[in-house]
């Protein structure tokens, strides 16, 4: 019989696998959705309850929580896998490894990201935003999570050989996020202002296509490191 | 027995190269440093607006162009190491990690220093100082990194691929933040007025960044240097630099002795 | 039949924690060749099978896949290969038969029906799983998780198995059915090279055997 050789085939067992793990210990979707929830609901609390200052903070709160609580599950994308040597097997497989992290970062992405967005809108409800900051807040969240998912990758993809790599984690990754916040904030901001804010989502989507293209090897070379 | 040796030769050769290297480096580093601070903090007249507080652009400026580029220079070493699997680029990135974070620090400390007289506030959110502060940040991941990693084989090779996409990623970081800082102007911040910096003030500063880079390039030598010791360590070339040099020392002794 | 030359090894060194594990080392696996690397504790037998498997960078010396660098063809050589380390790559908190799945999509094995459970389930009764099937792996016992990891013996159409102390934890059944196995393999004009303090002569007569030192 001839052995069946299917990119295809690879991304979706790999993506299978890890959406099912999720899905078997389901804390691992719903803590870092609660963990965004505190956090925001930590602001008003913080800052004060009034509901101008809060439409006008919302957008800085919204995402720096959602930096937060991808930070949380970014250690899970390769930890697991490494420790039970998944990892090294899926290296010696005779598909390419970039093939193989994206198909990981999608899954992840799938757990961790897209749930933040479908529940968005109730965390903007809650900071007070208006319809129009509201559907910026979704758009970026859409655009911007998936980069976050790509940029932790590799900092996940460094330190997963590591004892205590959560900490040193955050401390690589947080530094690339700044780009991403500027611009996602700034779209909403622009928004809630009635003005045109294409030029930062295209910006953020000109940020998401680099991610897209290079990520995946600086993640795959940072995987060989750890292993070896 | 020490055939497999042949191929880490070309450490030795570095360590030869940062010998012969060093001392023109450092004798452009002391005297440029010298000749620079007294010109720029003595000789130099004061500014008309900020008096004598302007000063510290001779440190201030040659420090913050040496940050960005002993990053490039990490990211070029970061990049050769990858690519062409050289171990002494990836030891170059190590060396220079830490000069270029203490020369960030300096420009950001200078920096905060002198926007106490200019904005009246020690830090204030302007965008060169952000990005320095993130370019900070930076350096201290691909440090820490290094850190973290006990086997430094992979250790070099981990900084280098976060040296790489630092570099990547910097130049959108620092559109970003001045991107970001236009759209936040506060009313603090004061521009200096981009008319042409007078000779008699130009050319000590030139002077000092030349200083400055002299220097760079002394301490990161002398770091290169104990990098390749620290990691040839077992190697017999380096062990026969140090009975040279005991040998050299007993001798020195024993000629003390004799007189 | 002409036997051809699996794999040719040459000049491999390894230094490891500034200790030299061993140096110049060279070998020749061929076709239908089982070979045991011996050594003591600490002698470098997982470094050695770390850097053939290309998970270590090879510092110096190079690897042949049917005469061809493999660092020309890495693919060719990785598809060919099986590799079963310290860390079994068993998900413990899927059950044995996903695991096999999934090891059959990510390498394109067709041995066994990919549609048709029953196939699975005969591979794990031959193993001695029965009623095993549905349970996370992470409930069963050592033994029975290396027999779920050994699966992919049965599974695996790889000319070449690289075998990292096959025999841990495995119970003397099992141990007679892996041999079986690893003579099946050798029949089809497989190798296996395997780690293992066990004395195998008796098993195999034409074992090849690969000594590693410690050195100090």
């Amino acid at each position: 019989m001839q052995r069946q050789y299917s990119y295809r085939q690879l991304f979706i067992s790999v993506y299978k696998k890890d959406v099912l793990l999720a899905f078997r210990q389901r804390s691992e979707i719903i803590n870092p959705l609660l963990f965004f929830l505190i956090v925001i609901s930590l602001f008003p609390l913080g800052i004060g309850p009034e509901p101008q200052l809060l439409a006008r903070m919302a957008p800085g709160i919204i995402w720096v929580a959602a930096l937060l609580s991808t930070m949380l599950g970014l250690d899970k994308i390769f930890r697991d896998d490494y420790q039970d040597g998944s990892l090294e097997q899926l290296l010696v497989s005779p598909y390419p490894t970039s093939l193989i992290v994206i198909a990981k970062v999608t899954a992840h992405w799938s757990i961790t990201g897209l749930p933040l967005v479908l529940l968005s809108p109730m965390f903007g409800l809650l900071l007070n935003l208006d319809s129009n900051a509201m559907q910026a807040a979704i758009i970026t969240l859409l655009i911007g999570t998936p980069l976050l998912s790509l940029i932790g990758a590799i900092g996940a993809g460094l330190t997963v050989g590591l004892q205590k790599g959560g900490i040193l984690l955050s401390l690589l990754v947080l530094p690339l996020y700044i780009p991403v916040l500027i611009f996602a904030t700034s779209a909403i901001d622009t928004s809630a202002m009635s003005l045109d804010y294409t030029g930062q989502l295209a910006i953020l989507g000109a940020m998401l296509a680099i991610a897209l293209v290079m990520a995946p090897f600086a993640v795959s070379s940072a995987l060989k490191v750890s292993v070896s | 027995m020490w055939k497999w040796l042949h191929p880490y030769a070309k450490a030795q050769t570095a360590y030869r190269l940062c010998n012969t290297l060093l001392p023109y480096f450092a004798v452009v580093a002391v005297a440029s440093i010298i000749i620079g601070w007294v010109w720029g903090l003595g000789f130099a007249p004061a500014d008309y607006q900020q008096k004598d507080s302007y000063r510290i652009i001779f440190i201030h400026v040659p420090s913050a162009i040496l940050s960005m580029g002993a990053y490039s220079s990490m990211a070029i070493a970061a990049f050769i190491a990858l690519v062409w699997q050289l171990r002494n680029a990836e030891l170059a990135v190590i060396a220079i990690a830490p000069v270029g974070a203490a020369m960030t620090l300096i420009a950001l400390i200078t920096g905060a220093a002198w926007g106490k007289p200019m904005w009246g506030a020690w830090w204030v959110w302007d965008a060169r100082l952000t990005s320095e502060l993130i370019l900070l940040f930076l350096y201290l991941g691909v440090i820490s990194l290094y850190n973290a990693f006990e086997d430094k084989g992979s250790a070099g090779r981990a900084s280098c691929i976060l040296a790489l996409v630092g570099a990547i990623n910097l130049p959108i970081i620092h559109f970003s933040v001045e991107w970001w800082n236009t759209l936040h102007q506060g009313a603090t911040i004061t521009k200096f007025d981009g008319g042409a910096i007078d000779a008699s003030m130009f050319w000590p500063l030139m002077v000092n960044i030349l200083a400055f880079a002299a220097f760079v390039g002394t301490v990161v030598l002398m770091r290169l240097k104990n990098e390749i010791l620290l990691r040839e360590k077992h190697r017999p070339w380096v062990k026969g630099l140090i009975t040279n040099q005991t040998q050299l020392e007993n001798q020195n002794v024993g000629d003390k002795n004799a007189v | 039949m002409r036997v051809f030359l699996l794999l040719k090894v040459e000049n491999i060194t390894c230094i490891r924690q500034d200790r030299c594990l061993f140096e110049n080392l060279s070998f020749e696996l061929p076709q239908s060749t089982i070979m045991q690397l011996e050594g003591p504790n600490g002698a470098g037998k997982t470094s050695l099978f770390r850097i053939l498997a290309g998970f270590t960078r090879l510092e110096q010396g190079k690897r042949f896949w049917f005469g061809k660098n493999v660092v020309d063809d890495e693919e060719t050589f990785l598809s060919e290969l099986l590799y079963i380390g310290h860390k079994t790559g068993v998900n413990t908190q899927l059950n044995a038969v996903e695991n096999i799945r999934f090891w059959q999509e990510t390498h394109g094995y067709t041995h066994i029906s990919k549609n048709d459970v029953s196939d699975c389930y005969d591979l794990l009764a031959n193993l001695g799983l029965v009623g095993l099937e549905d349970i996370p792996v992470r409930m069963l016992s050592a033994g029975q998780q290396r027999r779920v990891a050994l699966a992919r013996l049965w599974i695996s159409e790889a000319k070449l198995w690289m075998l990292d102390e096959p025999f841990t934890a495995v119970d003397k059944k099992g141990v007679t059915l892996l041999q079986e196995q690893f003579k099946k393999q050798l029949a089809r004009g497989g190798s296996v090279f395997l780690t293992s303090h066990q004395d195998l002569t008796e098993h195999f007569e034409d074992l090849k055997i690969l000594s590693l030192e410690y050195k100090i």
